[in-house]
């Protein structure tokens, strides 16, 4: 049943870009008369401005991260930790998906990938990668975008509370697969 | 905060990678990741415009304002600060909706569209408000209903069962989200300085 509804979902969220797309400029044309053509140019403009505002963040963030993730300071986190993550029932081999997802959508795509060739689909570790995966962001990529988009410089609270939750979707990921397929 | 973390990742690598002799590949990511930086922001270009120019359309046909009326009750919870149908509603609105429904192209705009909208209303435009900082933390937290498709494909069949531990997992993360973000808004060390309001 559920495998069912999830291909159901999945097959809604094919319709929905190509509905919007042409749905929007639908009630605008015939039920506001507005200048769809016009109004879609005015819009589209700052499509350019917005994308050239954010590149200096963006540079910001990724060197940082670039450099962080060649040097090879998460395997040496890694080491450290696994004692103490074996010990609350948290696979070390789950540590570097976790550890990575804040800070690259590439590279913790890559971990999972190779989570689930080398442990199959099946495994408890597998499942516990992917749904940590589904469950948090790429913040610090996503806080780069939109706070550069803006030129805020001054970010508050916002990166702690980003992380915080982060750390809440890796744990849950991990006590509650191992609820269900423990 | 972020200046810290931001130093200390680049400290962290350079140190590291002197001693684990990794200097030169961290040497070459600095240089690839700021090209890499660049060709991110130029291939938003397109799909900006796209959505930017759909979002026009539904703001001067009044879709928006309608939308941000009818979720009214939820979001003045969430961003008490923003005045009522202030079109900043509409755009968070549209992103959280996008982002719950996995399309990440469209969320982007969106999301980019709510925080102009919300620099409007800021006294201070250096600083984040705390609208900003609660429409990001759920935005870091993913509010996603629908698997990414690149999970759907890597885990095959085993994909419906993690379905489920996802929504478990995601919720989670978005209530802690808002959790921390309305908790920590009020601490001296977060608090915003000008605006007179604080």
């Amino acid at each position: 049943m559920i495998e069912s509804f999830v291909q159901s979902v999945n097959q809604v969220s094919r319709y929905i870009i190509p509905l919007l797309l042409v749905g929007i400029p639908f009630y605008g044309l015939i039920f506001k008369k507005v200048k769809v053509y016009e109004a879609f140019v005015v819009g589209a403009k700052d499509g350019f401005t917005i994308a050239i505002r954010i590149i200096p963040y963006l540079v910001a963030i990724l060197v940082a991260i670039g450099m962080f993730r060649a040097s090879g300071t998460l395997d040496l986190l890694l080491n450290f930790l696994s004692p103490v993550l074996t010990f609350i029932g948290f696979p070390p081999e789950n540590l570097p998906l976790a550890l990575m997802r804040p800070l690259s959508g590439s590279g913790s795509l890559g971990l999972l990938t190779d989570l689930i060739n080398q442990h199959g689909p099946d495994s408890l570790i597998a499942k516990i990668g992917a749904t940590m995966f589904g469950s948090t962001e790429t913040t610090f990529y996503v806080l780069a975008v939109y706070f550069g988009s803006v030129g805020i410089r001054k970010t508050r609270h916002a990166l702690v509370a980003g992380l915080f939750a982060d750390a809440v979707g890796v744990f849950s990921a991990v006590y509650i697969c191992r609820f269900f397929f423990g | 905060m972020l200046n810290y973390i931001w130093f200390g990742m680049m400290f962290a690598g350079v140190v590291v990678g002197i001693f684990t002799g990794n200097i030169d590949a961290v040497t070459e990511a600095a240089i690839d990741m700021a090209k890499v930086a660049v060709n991110l922001a130029i291939g938003l270009i397109g799909i900006m415009a796209l959505w930017l120019g759909i979002m026009k359309i539904a703001e001067e046909s009044g879709l928006i304002r309608l939308i941000a009326k009818g979720l009214r009750p939820i979001t003045i919870r969430l961003f008490p600060d923003v005045p009522e149908d202030h079109p900043a509603i509409g755009s968070i609105v549209l992103n959280m909706s996008a982002n719950i429904l996995g399309l990440g192209n469209a969320a982007t705009p969106l999301g980019l569209k709510a925080m102009e909208e919300l620099q409007e209303i800021n006294p201070d435009k250096d600083t984040a408000t705390n609208a900003m900082c609660t429409f990001l933390a759920i935005n870091t937290s993913s509010v996603q209903l629908i698997l990414p498709a690149t999970v759907v494909a890597l885990m095959g069949a085993t994909s419906s069962q993690i379905f489920i531990t996802t929504i478990f997992a995601t919720g989670m993360s978005t209530i802690a989200a808002i959790t921390a973000v309305k908790f920590l808004e009020k601490r001296k060390q977060f608090i915003m300085h000008s605006g007179g309001s604080s």
